[in-house]
C-alpha cells in the first residue's frame, strides 16, 4: 500500500501527471496574454518523454556522482511531498507530531539538489547560478517559516493532520485578517520555489542561459523538468491544505471545491508571473528579508491576539 | 515510429548559434517568436544553452575565429539534433565564399566533425519566417 501510494496514486504517476497538465495551463495563459495561440495541452508531456530519451553529455570537468544523483533526488524528494499530502487528507487521522518540520525540509530538498547539481557540474554560468539559487533560498525561508510557524500556533499543534483536524471544527486558516496577511506570504514564496518570473533569477534564461541547469542535458535535465512540474502540483496543494481548508475528499462537493481553488491559486501565479519583471537578486533578498518578513511578523503578532 | 521520436518532433528546442552573420537572419528568427507566428504552438522553444538543445539554428558563414567554436557547440549538444542553415551565407556562402577569412562552409565544417549529422538548408536573404517553418515540418519528415 505504502509503494502503490509512493509510486503511483498520490505520489509519483499522479502527481507528475496533474503537475504537467498545471504548467502547460500556466504556458497556455502566458502565451494567450502575449496574444499567441501557445503549445497544445500534451506539450509538456512531450518535453518530459523527449528529454527522458535523450543523450545525457557528460561535461569534462563535472563531479560525476553528485552531477547525476542531484536531478535523481529532487524528483524523489518532490513524489515523496506529493505522496504524504495525498495521504494526509484522504485520511485525516494520519500523521506524526512534527511533520510539518518534515514538509519543510522536503520541500526544500529541490531547490538543494539544484544549487548542487549545478556546483558539481563545473560551469562558470551554472556556478553563478548556484550562488543566486542559494542566496534565493536563504531568502524566502525566513518569510515561509514564519508564516508556517503562525498556522501552528492557530491550530496549536505541530502536525499537518492536526492543522487540518483544526480547520475541520474552527473554518479554514484563510478566513481571518491574519491568516489572508500569511497566505500572500506563502503565495509569494511558492512563487520563488517555483523559480518562476519574477523570481527565476538563479535560471535566468536570457543573462545565464539555464543557469544552475546550463550543464543538464537529456534524461538528467528531464529528472529536473520532472521535479518542477510535480512542485507545481504540490505547492499549491500544500498551500491549500495548511490555509485554506485542505481537500474534504468525503463529501460529494469536496473535490469540485478543492479544484476550484487550485486553479485560483495557479491563476493567482501565473498573474504575478505575468505582470512582473525579473528582479535582481540583491532587491529579491531585500524585499523577501525586508517587506515580506515584515508582513509574515504582522501576520503572526496578529494571530497571536487572536484576529 | 517510437515513442521517444514522436516526442521529440512534438517538442524541438532550439539553440541559436550566430557565426558572425549581418543580424539579419537573426531578427527573422525573432519574428518567430512573436504572435504573429508563435512556433511555440508547435512546441518549437528557444532556448540558452547548447545542451538543452535538438536543433542548432546556425546563421552566417563560419569565419576562422568562429569555425572551433561551432564545433564545440555541436559537440556540446546532446544527440540526435538536426542543423539548420539558416540563410543564405550559412547554407552556401554566396559572395563570401573563398574570401581570405573564411576556410570552409558551414555544412563541410559539421560534417567534418560528425558525417551522419542531420542537415537542413533554408536559402534566402534573409528567409522568410515562414521558409523556416517549411523548412522544420521538412526536417522532421525524415527524423
Ligand atoms: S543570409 Fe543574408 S541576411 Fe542572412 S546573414 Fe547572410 S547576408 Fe545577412
Amino acid at each position: 500500500m505504502l509503494v502503490f501510494n509512493y509510486l503511483v496514486f498520490p505520489g509519483l504517476l499522479f502527481a507528475t501527471v496533474a503537475g504537467l497538465l498545471t504548467w502547460w495551463f500556466d504556458r497556455k495563459v502566458t502565451a494567450r496574454v502575449q496574444y499567441r495561440v501557445g503549445p497544445p495541452w500534451y506539450q509538456c508531456f512531450a518535453d518530459v518523454v523527449k528529454l527522458l530519451g535523450k543523450e545525457v553529455v557528460l561535461p569534462e570537468n563535472a563531479r560525476r556522482t553528485g552531477f547525476l544523483l542531484a536531478p535523481i533526488t529532487a524528483v524523489a524528494a518532490s513524489a515523496l511531498v506529493a505522496a504524504m499530502l495525498g495521504v494526509y487528507n484522504m485520511n485525516y487521522g494520519t500523521g506524526f507530531v512534527g511533520d510539518i518540520i518534515v514538509f519543510w525540509y522536503l520541500l526544500a530538498i529541490p531547490s538543494i539538489m539544484l544549487i548542487l547539481g549545478g556546483a558539481a557540474s563545473g560551469n562558470p554560468l551554472a556556478s553563478v547560478g548556484s550562488a543566486r539559487e542559494i542566496k534565493l533560498l536563504l531568502s524566502y525561508e525566513l518569510p515561509f517559516i514564519i508564516v508556517l510557524t503562525m498556522a501552528i500556533l492557530k491550530a496549536g499543534t505541530l502536525s499537518l493532520g492536526g492543522i487540518i483536524e483544526y480547520q475541520v471544527g474552527h473554518g479554514p486558516i484563510l478566513y481571518s485578517l491574519s491568516g489572508v496577511l500569511g497566505f500572500i506570504v506563502a503565495l509569494i514564496c511558492v512563487q520563488a520555489k517555483l523559480g518562476l518570473v519574477p523570481f527565476d533569477i538563479p535560471e535566468a534564461e536570457t543573462e545565464l542561459g539555464g543557469g544552475v541547469i546550463y550543464d543538464y542535458s537529456g534524461a538528467a535535465l528531464g529528472a529536473f523538468k520532472l521535479s518542477k512540474g510535480i512542485l507545481f502540483y504540490t505547492l499549491p496543494i500544500f498551500l491549500i491544505t495548511v490555509f485554506w481548508g485542505g481537500i474534504k475528499i468525503g463529501d460529494g462537493w469536496g473535490i469540485l471545491w478543492a479544484v476550484l481553488k487550485y486553479v485560483l491559486i495557479i491563476a493567482l501565479i501565473t498573474l504575478i508571473r505575468n505582470t512582473n519583471p525579473r528582479l535582481r537578486i540583491d532587491q529579491a533578498m531585500r524585499f523577501f528579508w525586508g517587506k515580506l518578513t515584515l508582513l509574515a511578523i504582522i501576520a503572526f503578532i496578529l494571530s497571536a491576539i487572536g484576529i | 515510429m517510437g515513442l521517444k521520436t514522436a516526442a521529440l518532433k512534438k517538442s524541438i528546442w532550439v539553440f541559436h548559434v550566430a557565426c558572425s552573420p549581418c543580424n539579419n537572419c537573426d531578427i527573422e528568427i525573432l519574428d518567430l517568436l512573436t504572435p504573429r507566428f508563435d512556433i511555440e504552438r508547435f512546441g518549437i522553444v528557444l532556448v540558452g544553452s547548447p545542451r538543452h538543445a535538438d536543433a542548432l539554428l546556425i546563421t552566417g558563414v563560419a569565419n576562422r575565429h568562429v569555425t572551433p567554436r561551432l564545433i564545440e557547440t555541436y559537440r556540446a549538444t546532446s544527440k540526435p539534433c538536426v542543423c539548420f542553415l539558416f540563410g543564405a551565407c550559412a547554407s552556401g556562402g554566396t559572395f563570401f565564399k573563398g574570401g581570405y577569412n573564411v576556410p570552409k562552409p558551414v555544412d563541410e565544417i559539421i560534417l567534418e566533425e560528425d558525417p551522419n549529422a542531420i542537415i537542413v538548408y533554408i536559402p534566402g536573404c534573409p528567409p522568410k519566417p515562414e521558409a523556416m517553418i517549411a523548412g522544420v515540418v521538412k526536417a522532421l519528415s525524415v527524423l
